[in-house]
């Protein structure tokens, strides 16, 4: 049972990671990051429904148009003009967006679950004594992979470098050439990549439904903060943490109040340790 | 010029309801209370900048208080105390801790804490009857007038519509209204005069929910059948729109805004599921090209005006 | 008798970069102090923690003998103490005798007997005496966004003294006002410091306003104090030459 906590836990940290990563780049808090979950997966439905295609080219097509929309539209129509006027029109924005998104799939494609195909064996294995399920393996072994590659980019390539630095001090950046626009736009494709994968991992496991993005966006944002708002590792071990404590309560104890966890931590985390687990203090800013 | 303004949409507003069916006077009803709820959120978003996605289910505290109380015979009057009172603490109590972290947590946290009411109200049938809500909640009679008909009802809210307008008014042009207004354009200055923007923040999203309890006292026996799903995220987004599309900051912003929820899905009927669509990418829209909402679009078109006359000649 | 201010050994550092290393002066009433220094030289950063926007990774400050060190702004201002900012910092919304009243109501009394107590408690006319002192008159009821630079620097400073304050620090007063206001500004901060024994700390670049309104200064450099004195010895003091001039 830890396995499948961490495997949600996996699911979590990705889109929690992505959702830090437009914070720190471009002030973006991004309430749809859920909805940029529950999306790609209906790409990928539409593209075989729809286009006929076979389900490893509607994967292939299902990225390719999370990239575009949920990375390249979503920076040039909904972010570039709103945030002029400041963070806080831009956030009511992304709350619209998620309300559209919703409604668009709703409407357009069904308002009940839809089955969604998984690219793994959905078997069990014999480990020892226990019982572990094929399914749990290849989300955690895809996501420890997701980070690895994103973190190996991040730290060790010359683009990864830059887009550090402008995270940390665009104004700086800039002075030292750094073409910041073309940074930021490359976070947000990075985030569309990273909620695209969470998407074709938790997708079939929990169906495909216009709801899902509800509760995927609050465990994001917990997790995020749970873990320290202005550290990728910490978004990491937030959604670790979340994934593990939501399974281990969903088992033990009441599955009715599963969904308050991410509350219960929230308010845990902002009474002992605001700076969440592994953030660091943030100086009381001028 | 406002004043004369003023009047105006309140003779509009009282003279409304006769000659609508029962259904219209159900919105304009629907309407006066929403707005209640809708000033609240603009002090909380308006005034002291804070985003709340708690405030329906503020709203479902206070109707449930009063479905529970005016069902078991007690005065709707006790009602309207005890939800103000309740939502008022529970305002307190979580804006701060989330406040003495960081300015943009309180956010998160009303997130979460909406989730948590729901699950609440749907689980804990023992109280709430769970799913299967509470119907059969009763319009007051106050001092030998009944409020049972529709267009007896809508004066009843109107009035209190009247009272929290008014309340709100004052509220705003003490000083304590001012240190909102300073603290909304410029925290740094306004801390550095002494005012304690923490403390004022937090006093604004707690007489704002306050109001949101207020609002929900009256819904239910707008209503007369509550149950569990109608004070979910979905009604905080709409509120949020509400203050955000009239103007937010600006005393009559939720009176319009409100106006435009309520009406919208009624002009937009012919559309059926798209028009929460179509509000949504209105309200992008809006905000790429004037945040002020709508009421600052009317004060730019009344600003640019002379200059359009100008240029014409 | 105490020092008005009292700064004693102030460190700051920023990730390893020390803005203020050690800087240590005490401030007495009725004083003008002037804080000069080139840029990066730590003005700001010992400012700002002076006035509890950033709290110091060392050291301690002193109000007439009372640690205040990282006490919020908002306290500070119950303790007498004000501030004028380097970029303006008046309410553009409001007209200049609401942003008088706006800086002096939350000097006294609590929260809630400014709700129910009585409206006005003489701020009006506090406000209506500092719009005469300041020469503002004729746009008192102006948007504050109105109107020029010049006049917006005035009601800032004008606004720090609304509550009264004993002390009051400066940040660039002069920066970017005309020169022909100038003179005015400077006789205006001048009449305030003798009538109501208040006491200044300046910081600014502008040598010939420094030099004609303080009574002492002192000379910053990479986050220590280099020289110290009245402006004709600080004129001449080899070290801020150099430091100033580069070497």
């Amino acid at each position: 049972m830890l396995l499948a906590g961490l495997a949600t836990g996996g699911i979590y940290s990705l889109v929690a990671i992505g959702f830090v990563l437009l914070w720190q780049t471009s002030q973006t808090i991004n309430f749809a990051q859920g909805e940029f979950v529950m999306l790609p997966a209906f790409f990928v439905l539409a593209a075989m429904k729809f286009g006929g295609l076979s389900f490893a080219a509607a994967m292939g097509v299902g990225l390719a148009v999370s990239l575009l929309v949920l990375g390249l539209l979503f920076k040039r129509l909904v972010v570039d003009p709103v945030i002029r006027h400041g963070v806080l029109p831009l956030v009511i924005s992304t709350i619209a967006l998620a309300i559209l998104m919703k409604e668009g799939v709703k409407e357009f494609y069904a308002a009940d679950a839809q089955p969604f195909p998984a690219a793994w064996a959905t078997t069990n294995l014999q480990v020892g004594g226990a019982v572990v399920s094929v399914q749990n393996l290849v989300i955690i072994a895809v996501a420890v992979l997701a980070v690895v590659a994103l973190q190996y980019f991040l730290g060790a390539t010359r683009t990864g470098r830059r887009m550090q630095a402008t995270a940390q001090n665009p104004l700086l950046a800039r002075v030292l050439g750094i073409p910041v626009g073309r940074m930021v736009l490359y976070t947000f494709l990075i985030n569309a990549g990273l909620v695209a994968l969470a998407s074709f991992l938790v997708s079939p496991i929990y169906l495909a439904k216009f709801t899902n993005g509800e509760t995927l966006g609050l465990v994001a944002f917990v997790a995020a903060i749970v873990g320290g708002f202005n550290q990728v590792r910490g978004a990491i071990a937030g959604g670790l943490l979340l994934g593990v404590a939501d399974n281990f309560v969903a088992a033990y104890l009441s599955a009715q109040y599963r969904a308050a966890i991410p509350l219960l931590l929230l308010i845990a985390v902002i009474l002992w340790r605001p700076q969440g687990l592994l953030g660091r203090a943030e100086e009381r800013s001028v | 010029m406002k004043k004369a303004l003023a009047l105006a949409v309140l003779a509009l507003v009282v003279a409304a309801p006769f000659g609508l069916k029962p259904y219209g006077i159900y919105l304009l009803s629907l309407w006066a209370v929403m707005t209640i709820a809708a000033i609240g959120l603009n002090l909380t978003l308006g005034y002291a900048g804070q985003i709340s996605l708690a405030q329906a289910s503020f709203v479902g505290i206070g109707a449930y208080t009063a479905a529970l109380l005016t069902t078991q015979g007690w005065p709707l009057g006790a009602a309207f105390a005890l939800a103000a009172l309740l939502c008022f603490v529970i305002g307190w109590l979580l804006g701060y801790p989330a406040l003495r972290v960081a300015h943009h947590y309180l956010a998160f946290v009303t997130l979460a804490f909406a989730t948590l009411v729901y699950l609440i109200l749907r689980n804990e049938e023992w109280l709430t009857r769970g799913v299967y809500g509470i119907s059969g909640i009763p319009r007051p009679t106050l001092l030998g007038w009944s409020t049972k008909a529709p267009l007896d009802f809508y004066f009843f809210c109107l009035g209190v519509l009247v009272l929290a307008s008014a309340a709100a008014w004052w509220l705003l042009r003490s000083p304590w209204g001012r240190a909102f207004t300073a603290l909304r354009e410029n925290p740094i200055r306004a801390s550095s005069l002494g005012i304690d923007t923490r403390r004022y923040t937090l006093m604004a999203f707690a007489i704002g929910s306050a109001l949101g309890g207020i609002a929900g006292v009256l819904y239910a026996p707008l209503v007369q059948f509550i149950e569990p799903t109608a004070f979910t995220l979905g009604l905080s987004f709409n509120l949020l729109l509400m203050v955000i599309v009239g103007g937010a900051g600006r005393f009559a912003g939720p009176f319009l805004g409100a106006a435009v929820s309520v009406l919208l899905p009624e002009w937009l009927r012919f559309s059926e599921g798209l028009y929460l669509m179509i509000y949504a990418v209105f309200v992008i829209v809006l905000l790429a090209f004037c945040p002020s909402g709508l009421l600052g679009l009317a004060e730019r078109l009344r600003d640019s005006w002379p200059r359009f006359f100008k240029s014409a000649t | 008798m105490a020092a008005v201010l009292q700064v004693r050994d102030l460190r700051k550092s920023f990730g390893g970069i020390g803005a203020v290393n050690g800087v240590s002066f005490a401030v007495h009433e009725g004083e003008i102090l002037g804080l000069i220094g080139p840029n990066g030289s730590g003005k700001s950063t010992l400012f700002n923690c002076i006035l509890g926007q950033l709290a110091p990774s060392s050291g301690e400050v002193r109000i007439d003998g009372r640690p205040i060190t990282g006490t919020r702004p908002c306290d500070l201002n119950r303790l007498g103490i004000g501030r004028t900012f380097q970029l303006l910092q008046v309410f553009p919304q409001l007209s200049v005798r609401e942003n008088l009243v706006l800086a002096g109501q939350e000097h006294e009394g609590g929260m809630w007997s400014r709700l129910f107590g009585p409206r006005d408690a003489g701020l009006g006319a506090a406000a209506n005496r500092m719009i005469e002192f300041f020469r503002l008159t004729a746009l008192a009821d102006e948007r504050a966004g109105a109107l020029s630079y010049g006049q917006q620097k005035l009601l800032d400073v004008a606004m720090a003294f609304m509550s009264g304050p004993r002390l009051v620090l400066l940040d660039e007063p002069a920066g970017g006002v005309n020169p022909t206001m100038l003179g005015g500004l400077r006789e205006r901060l001048k009449a305030i410091n003798q009538t109501a024994r208040a006491t200044f700390v300046v910081i600014e670049h502008n040598m010939e306003f420094v030099m004609s309104l303080c009574t002492r200064i002192l000379v910053l450099a990479e986050g220590r104090i280099i020289a110290q004195g009245s402006p004709e010895e600080i004129r001449n003091d080899r070290a801020v030459i150099e430091a100033y001039l580069g070497n």
